[in-house]
Protein backbone atom coordinates (compact mmCIF):
# COMPACT_ATOMS: atom_id res chain seq x y z
CA UNK A 1 0.00 0.00 0.00
CA UNK A 2 1.36 3.42 -0.83
CA UNK A 3 1.27 6.40 1.50
CA UNK A 4 1.28 10.13 0.96
CA UNK A 5 4.11 12.36 2.09
CA UNK A 6 4.61 16.11 2.09
CA UNK A 7 8.18 16.94 1.17
CA UNK A 8 9.66 20.34 1.92
CA UNK A 9 12.96 21.33 0.31
CA UNK A 10 14.49 24.76 0.83
CA UNK A 11 17.79 26.29 -0.24
CA UNK A 12 19.53 29.01 -2.18
CA UNK A 13 18.08 29.21 -5.68
CA UNK A 14 20.01 27.87 -8.66
CA UNK A 15 19.04 26.32 -12.00
CA UNK A 16 18.10 22.64 -12.08
CA UNK A 17 16.58 22.18 -8.62
CA UNK A 18 13.06 21.27 -9.80
CA UNK A 19 14.30 18.93 -12.52
CA UNK A 20 16.76 17.26 -10.12
CA UNK A 21 14.28 16.72 -7.29
CA UNK A 22 11.33 15.60 -9.41
CA UNK A 23 13.49 13.25 -11.50
CA UNK A 24 14.78 11.60 -8.32
CA UNK A 25 11.19 11.17 -7.09
CA UNK A 26 10.07 9.79 -10.44
CA UNK A 27 12.94 7.31 -10.62
CA UNK A 28 12.10 5.88 -7.21
CA UNK A 29 8.49 5.31 -8.25
CA UNK A 30 6.87 8.23 -6.44
CA UNK A 31 3.74 9.84 -7.90
CA UNK A 32 3.50 13.61 -7.40
CA UNK A 33 0.40 15.45 -6.24
CA UNK A 34 -0.14 19.18 -5.81
CA UNK A 35 2.98 21.27 -5.46
CA UNK A 36 4.08 24.78 -4.66
CA UNK A 37 7.53 25.60 -6.02
CA UNK A 38 8.46 29.23 -5.74
CA UNK A 39 11.35 31.59 -5.26
CA UNK A 40 11.18 33.61 -2.05
CA UNK A 41 13.88 36.23 -1.94
CA UNK A 42 16.89 34.40 -3.32
CA UNK A 43 15.76 31.08 -1.89
CA UNK A 44 13.92 28.35 -3.70
CA UNK A 45 11.18 26.55 -1.83
CA UNK A 46 9.50 23.31 -2.79
CA UNK A 47 6.51 21.83 -1.04
CA UNK A 48 5.21 18.81 -2.88
CA UNK A 49 2.81 15.98 -2.12
CA UNK A 50 4.09 12.59 -3.22
CA UNK A 51 2.61 9.13 -3.12
CA UNK A 52 5.21 6.46 -2.41
CA UNK A 53 5.14 2.75 -1.64
CA UNK A 54 8.02 2.74 0.85
CA UNK A 55 8.55 4.18 4.30
CA UNK A 56 9.42 7.73 5.24
CA UNK A 57 12.96 6.54 6.00
CA UNK A 58 13.38 4.99 2.53
CA UNK A 59 11.99 8.14 0.89
CA UNK A 60 14.41 10.25 2.86
CA UNK A 61 17.39 8.04 1.93
CA UNK A 62 16.53 8.31 -1.77
CA UNK A 63 16.05 12.08 -1.78
CA UNK A 64 18.93 13.11 0.51
CA UNK A 65 21.64 12.74 -2.19
CA UNK A 66 19.84 15.12 -4.56
CA UNK A 67 19.03 17.49 -1.69
CA UNK A 68 22.76 17.52 -0.80
CA UNK A 69 23.73 18.06 -4.43
CA UNK A 70 21.68 21.27 -4.55
CA UNK A 71 22.35 22.32 -0.90
CA UNK A 72 18.70 21.93 0.02
CA UNK A 73 17.32 21.20 3.47
CA UNK A 74 14.84 18.33 3.39
CA UNK A 75 11.87 17.76 5.64
CA UNK A 76 9.28 14.99 5.22
CA UNK A 77 5.85 14.68 6.83
CA UNK A 78 3.54 11.72 6.52
CA UNK A 79 0.08 13.02 5.51
CA UNK A 80 -3.41 11.73 4.73
CA UNK A 81 -4.42 11.16 1.12
CA UNK A 82 -4.92 14.67 -0.28
CA UNK A 83 -8.18 15.88 -1.78
CA UNK A 84 -8.40 18.39 -4.62
CA UNK A 85 -9.75 21.77 -3.50
CA UNK A 86 -11.73 20.61 -0.50
CA UNK A 87 -13.04 24.15 -0.21
CA UNK A 88 -13.38 26.80 -2.89
CA UNK A 89 -12.45 30.37 -1.94
CA UNK A 90 -15.38 32.76 -2.07
CA UNK A 91 -13.48 35.95 -1.34
CA UNK A 92 -10.24 37.60 -2.41
CA UNK A 93 -8.67 40.32 -0.29
CA UNK A 94 -5.83 42.68 -1.16
CA UNK A 95 -4.12 44.73 1.53
CA UNK A 96 -1.20 47.05 0.83
CA UNK A 97 0.62 49.95 2.35
CA UNK A 98 4.00 51.44 3.21
CA UNK A 99 6.10 48.56 4.48
CA UNK A 100 6.42 48.19 8.26
CA UNK A 101 6.33 45.35 10.77
CA UNK A 102 2.92 44.03 11.77
CA UNK A 103 0.84 44.41 8.60
CA UNK A 104 0.25 40.67 8.14
CA UNK A 105 -0.38 40.06 11.83
CA UNK A 106 -2.85 42.94 12.13
CA UNK A 107 -4.73 42.17 8.96
CA UNK A 108 -5.00 38.41 9.41
CA UNK A 109 -5.95 38.67 13.10
CA UNK A 110 -8.78 41.07 12.31
CA UNK A 111 -9.92 38.93 9.38
CA UNK A 112 -9.75 35.70 11.39
CA UNK A 113 -11.95 37.28 14.08
CA UNK A 114 -14.43 38.24 11.34
CA UNK A 115 -14.67 34.64 10.12
CA UNK A 116 -12.08 34.41 7.34
CA UNK A 117 -10.57 31.00 6.74
CA UNK A 118 -7.42 31.57 4.67
CA UNK A 119 -6.83 29.11 1.82
CA UNK A 120 -4.01 30.95 0.11
CA UNK A 121 -1.83 33.90 1.08
CA UNK A 122 0.92 35.49 -0.94
CA UNK A 123 2.84 38.61 -0.19
CA UNK A 124 5.46 40.72 -1.81
CA UNK A 125 7.71 43.60 -0.82
CA UNK A 126 8.95 46.02 -3.42
CA UNK A 127 9.16 49.58 -4.55
CA UNK A 128 12.68 50.69 -3.70
CA UNK A 129 13.68 52.75 -0.63
CA UNK A 130 10.06 53.52 0.31
CA UNK A 131 8.98 49.94 -0.03
CA UNK A 132 5.39 48.74 -0.33
CA UNK A 133 4.06 45.61 1.34
CA UNK A 134 1.39 43.78 -0.66
CA UNK A 135 -0.74 40.99 0.69
CA UNK A 136 -3.12 38.90 -1.42
CA UNK A 137 -5.38 36.52 0.44
CA UNK A 138 -8.03 34.08 -0.75
CA UNK A 139 -10.35 32.26 1.58
CA UNK A 140 -13.84 31.48 2.69
CA UNK A 141 -15.95 34.05 4.52
CA UNK A 142 -17.49 31.87 7.19
CA UNK A 143 -19.42 34.76 8.80
CA UNK A 144 -20.32 36.44 5.51
CA UNK A 145 -18.64 39.08 3.40
CA UNK A 146 -20.08 42.11 5.24
CA UNK A 147 -18.21 41.13 8.42
CA UNK A 148 -14.93 41.04 6.48
CA UNK A 149 -15.66 44.34 4.73
CA UNK A 150 -16.21 46.00 8.09
CA UNK A 151 -12.81 44.95 9.51
CA UNK A 152 -11.10 45.93 6.25
CA UNK A 153 -12.67 49.41 6.49
CA UNK A 154 -11.40 49.62 10.09
CA UNK A 155 -7.90 48.55 9.00
CA UNK A 156 -7.88 51.13 6.22
CA UNK A 157 -8.88 53.89 8.64
CA UNK A 158 -6.86 52.93 11.73
CA UNK A 159 -3.73 51.37 10.23
CA UNK A 160 -3.30 53.45 7.06
CA UNK A 161 -3.60 50.45 4.75
CA UNK A 162 -5.31 50.19 1.38
CA UNK A 163 -7.76 47.32 1.43
CA UNK A 164 -9.95 45.77 -1.19
CA UNK A 165 -12.36 42.86 -1.02
CA UNK A 166 -13.75 41.13 -4.11
CA UNK A 167 -16.20 38.25 -3.93
CA UNK A 168 -15.12 35.28 -6.02
CA UNK A 169 -18.09 34.09 -8.01
CA UNK A 170 -16.90 30.85 -9.58
CA UNK A 171 -18.45 30.12 -12.95
CA UNK A 172 -19.37 26.49 -13.52
CA UNK A 173 -20.19 25.74 -17.12
CA UNK B 1 -36.09 13.76 -21.68
CA UNK B 2 -32.75 12.57 -20.43
CA UNK B 3 -29.68 13.67 -18.56
CA UNK B 4 -26.80 13.10 -20.96
CA UNK B 5 -23.33 11.87 -20.04
CA UNK B 6 -20.74 14.64 -19.70
CA UNK B 7 -17.40 14.17 -21.45
CA UNK B 8 -14.60 14.72 -18.99
CA UNK B 9 -11.04 15.85 -19.77
CA UNK B 10 -8.74 14.18 -20.99
CA UNK B 11 -11.40 12.87 -23.40
CA UNK B 12 -9.91 13.98 -26.77
CA UNK B 13 -13.37 14.73 -28.16
CA UNK B 14 -13.46 17.89 -26.02
CA UNK B 15 -10.77 19.31 -28.32
CA UNK B 16 -12.93 18.80 -31.41
CA UNK B 17 -14.33 21.82 -33.30
CA UNK B 18 -18.12 21.78 -33.63
CA UNK B 19 -20.08 22.29 -36.87
CA UNK B 20 -22.70 24.97 -37.54
CA UNK B 21 -26.34 23.94 -37.10
CA UNK B 22 -28.19 23.93 -40.42
CA UNK B 23 -31.40 22.02 -39.65
CA UNK B 24 -33.86 23.58 -37.21
CA UNK B 25 -36.10 20.56 -36.74
CA UNK B 26 -37.75 18.65 -33.92
CA UNK B 27 -34.59 16.59 -33.33
CA UNK B 28 -32.76 19.84 -32.54
CA UNK B 29 -35.47 20.85 -30.04
CA UNK B 30 -35.37 17.42 -28.39
CA UNK B 31 -31.62 17.65 -28.04
CA UNK B 32 -31.78 21.16 -26.59
CA UNK B 33 -34.30 19.93 -24.00
CA UNK B 34 -31.91 17.14 -22.95
CA UNK B 35 -28.94 19.51 -22.93
CA UNK B 36 -30.87 21.89 -20.67
CA UNK B 37 -31.80 19.08 -18.32
CA UNK B 38 -28.15 18.00 -18.18
CA UNK B 39 -27.10 21.57 -17.32
CA UNK B 40 -29.71 21.82 -14.55
CA UNK B 41 -28.42 18.53 -13.08
CA UNK B 42 -24.94 20.04 -12.62
CA UNK B 43 -24.66 21.71 -9.19
CA UNK B 44 -24.33 25.49 -9.57
CA UNK B 45 -24.04 25.12 -13.32
CA UNK B 46 -24.86 28.26 -15.35
CA UNK B 47 -23.99 27.09 -18.85
CA UNK B 48 -23.37 24.11 -21.08
CA UNK B 49 -22.16 23.50 -24.63
CA UNK B 50 -23.25 20.66 -26.93
CA UNK B 51 -19.75 19.15 -27.29
CA UNK B 52 -19.65 18.58 -23.52
CA UNK B 53 -22.18 15.80 -24.11
CA UNK B 54 -20.48 14.51 -27.27
CA UNK B 55 -22.72 16.37 -29.74
CA UNK B 56 -20.54 18.43 -32.05
CA UNK B 57 -22.93 21.11 -33.24
CA UNK B 58 -22.66 24.80 -32.38
CA UNK B 59 -25.24 24.98 -29.59
CA UNK B 60 -24.86 26.41 -26.09
CA UNK B 61 -27.26 27.16 -23.28
CA UNK B 62 -26.58 29.79 -20.63
CA UNK B 63 -28.86 30.36 -17.69
CA UNK B 64 -28.05 33.01 -15.10
CA UNK B 65 -31.57 33.23 -13.73
CA UNK B 66 -30.14 31.95 -10.42
CA UNK B 67 -27.72 34.94 -10.30
CA UNK B 68 -30.01 37.98 -10.01
CA UNK B 69 -27.13 40.17 -8.73
CA UNK B 70 -25.47 39.97 -12.15
CA UNK B 71 -27.31 41.71 -15.00
CA UNK B 72 -28.35 38.96 -17.43
CA UNK B 73 -30.88 37.79 -20.00
CA UNK B 74 -32.05 34.74 -18.01
CA UNK B 75 -32.05 31.45 -19.86
CA UNK B 76 -30.77 31.70 -23.46
CA UNK B 77 -30.46 28.99 -26.09
CA UNK B 78 -27.70 30.14 -28.47
CA UNK B 79 -27.41 28.33 -31.79
CA UNK B 80 -24.45 29.22 -34.03
CA UNK B 81 -23.34 31.99 -31.64
CA UNK B 82 -20.73 34.48 -32.85
CA UNK B 83 -19.03 37.19 -30.81
CA UNK B 84 -18.96 40.13 -33.18
CA UNK B 85 -17.45 42.65 -30.80
CA UNK B 86 -15.52 42.35 -27.56
CA UNK B 87 -14.01 44.99 -25.32
CA UNK B 88 -12.26 45.33 -21.97
CA UNK B 89 -10.79 42.54 -19.95
CA UNK B 90 -11.18 41.21 -16.46
CA UNK B 91 -10.08 38.15 -14.56
CA UNK B 92 -12.57 35.80 -12.96
CA UNK B 93 -12.73 32.31 -11.54
CA UNK B 94 -13.98 29.50 -13.77
CA UNK B 95 -14.73 25.85 -13.35
CA UNK B 96 -16.23 23.37 -15.77
CA UNK B 97 -18.42 20.26 -15.76
CA UNK B 98 -15.83 18.67 -18.05
CA UNK B 99 -12.92 19.47 -15.73
CA UNK B 100 -14.08 18.30 -12.29
CA UNK B 101 -12.22 19.46 -9.16
CA UNK B 102 -10.37 22.39 -10.74
CA UNK B 103 -11.01 26.08 -11.06
CA UNK B 104 -8.79 28.73 -12.57
CA UNK B 105 -8.34 32.46 -13.01
CA UNK B 106 -9.17 33.35 -16.58
CA UNK B 107 -9.06 36.68 -18.43
CA UNK B 108 -12.16 37.36 -20.56
CA UNK B 109 -13.59 40.35 -22.39
CA UNK B 110 -15.75 42.51 -20.12
CA UNK B 111 -18.35 43.39 -22.73
CA UNK B 112 -19.41 41.49 -25.81
CA UNK B 113 -21.88 41.84 -28.64
CA UNK B 114 -23.19 38.49 -29.69
CA UNK B 115 -25.29 37.22 -32.57
CA UNK B 116 -26.97 33.85 -32.37
CA UNK B 117 -30.00 31.96 -33.60
CA UNK B 118 -32.68 30.52 -31.35
CA UNK B 119 -33.97 26.97 -31.66
CA UNK B 120 -36.39 28.08 -34.41
CA UNK B 121 -33.54 29.60 -36.44
CA UNK B 122 -34.45 33.25 -35.77
CA UNK B 123 -31.50 35.64 -35.59
CA UNK B 124 -30.90 37.64 -32.40
CA UNK B 125 -28.31 40.09 -31.19
CA UNK B 126 -27.33 40.51 -27.53
CA UNK B 127 -25.22 42.97 -25.56
CA UNK B 128 -23.68 41.35 -22.50
CA UNK B 129 -21.24 42.31 -19.80
CA UNK B 130 -19.54 40.89 -16.73
CA UNK B 131 -20.44 37.42 -15.53
CA UNK B 132 -22.91 36.69 -18.32
CA UNK B 133 -20.35 37.70 -20.98
CA UNK B 134 -17.84 35.43 -19.25
CA UNK B 135 -20.20 32.44 -19.28
CA UNK B 136 -20.92 32.89 -22.99
CA UNK B 137 -17.19 33.16 -23.81
CA UNK B 138 -16.50 30.01 -21.77
CA UNK B 139 -19.25 28.06 -23.59
CA UNK B 140 -18.31 29.28 -27.08
CA UNK B 141 -14.75 28.13 -26.35
CA UNK B 142 -16.14 24.58 -26.05
CA UNK B 143 -17.47 24.86 -29.63
CA UNK B 144 -13.91 25.60 -30.74
CA UNK B 145 -12.35 22.77 -28.75
CA UNK B 146 -10.99 25.01 -26.00
CA UNK B 147 -11.22 24.45 -22.25
CA UNK B 148 -10.57 27.03 -19.54
CA UNK B 149 -7.35 25.08 -18.94
CA UNK B 150 -6.15 26.45 -22.30
CA UNK B 151 -6.52 29.99 -20.99
CA UNK B 152 -5.12 29.67 -17.47
CA UNK B 153 -3.19 32.70 -16.37
CA UNK B 154 -1.53 31.50 -13.21
CA UNK B 155 -2.47 29.45 -10.21
CA UNK B 156 -0.75 32.02 -8.03
CA UNK B 157 -1.44 35.71 -8.05
CA UNK B 158 -1.09 38.05 -10.97
CA UNK B 159 1.48 40.27 -9.27
CA UNK B 160 5.06 39.98 -10.46
CA UNK B 161 8.17 41.96 -9.61
CA UNK B 162 9.24 44.24 -12.44
CA UNK B 163 12.63 43.76 -14.06
CA UNK B 164 15.11 46.61 -13.83
CA UNK B 165 15.80 47.40 -17.44
CA UNK B 166 18.33 50.19 -17.08
CA UNK B 167 20.73 50.85 -14.23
Amino acid sequence: MSSWYLLTLVGKDRPGIVAGVTTALYKMGANLGEASMVQLGGNFTIMVLAQYKGTEKELSEFILPVAKKFDLRLHIDSVLEPKHQTSLPDVRITVYGADRSGIVAEATTALANAGLNILNLESDVGGGPNSIYILIIEGTADKGIDALQKVLDDLARDKKLETRLSPIDTLIG
Amino acid sequence: MAILDILVYPDPRLKQISDPVTKFDSALKDFIRDLNETMLAGPGCVGIAAPQVGYFDRIVIVDLSSKPKNPNHGKLVLVNPVIVEASGSNIGREGCLSVPDYTGNIARAKKITLTAQDEEGNEHSYQMKGFEARVVQHEIDHLDGLLFLDRLVCRRSELFPRQNYAE
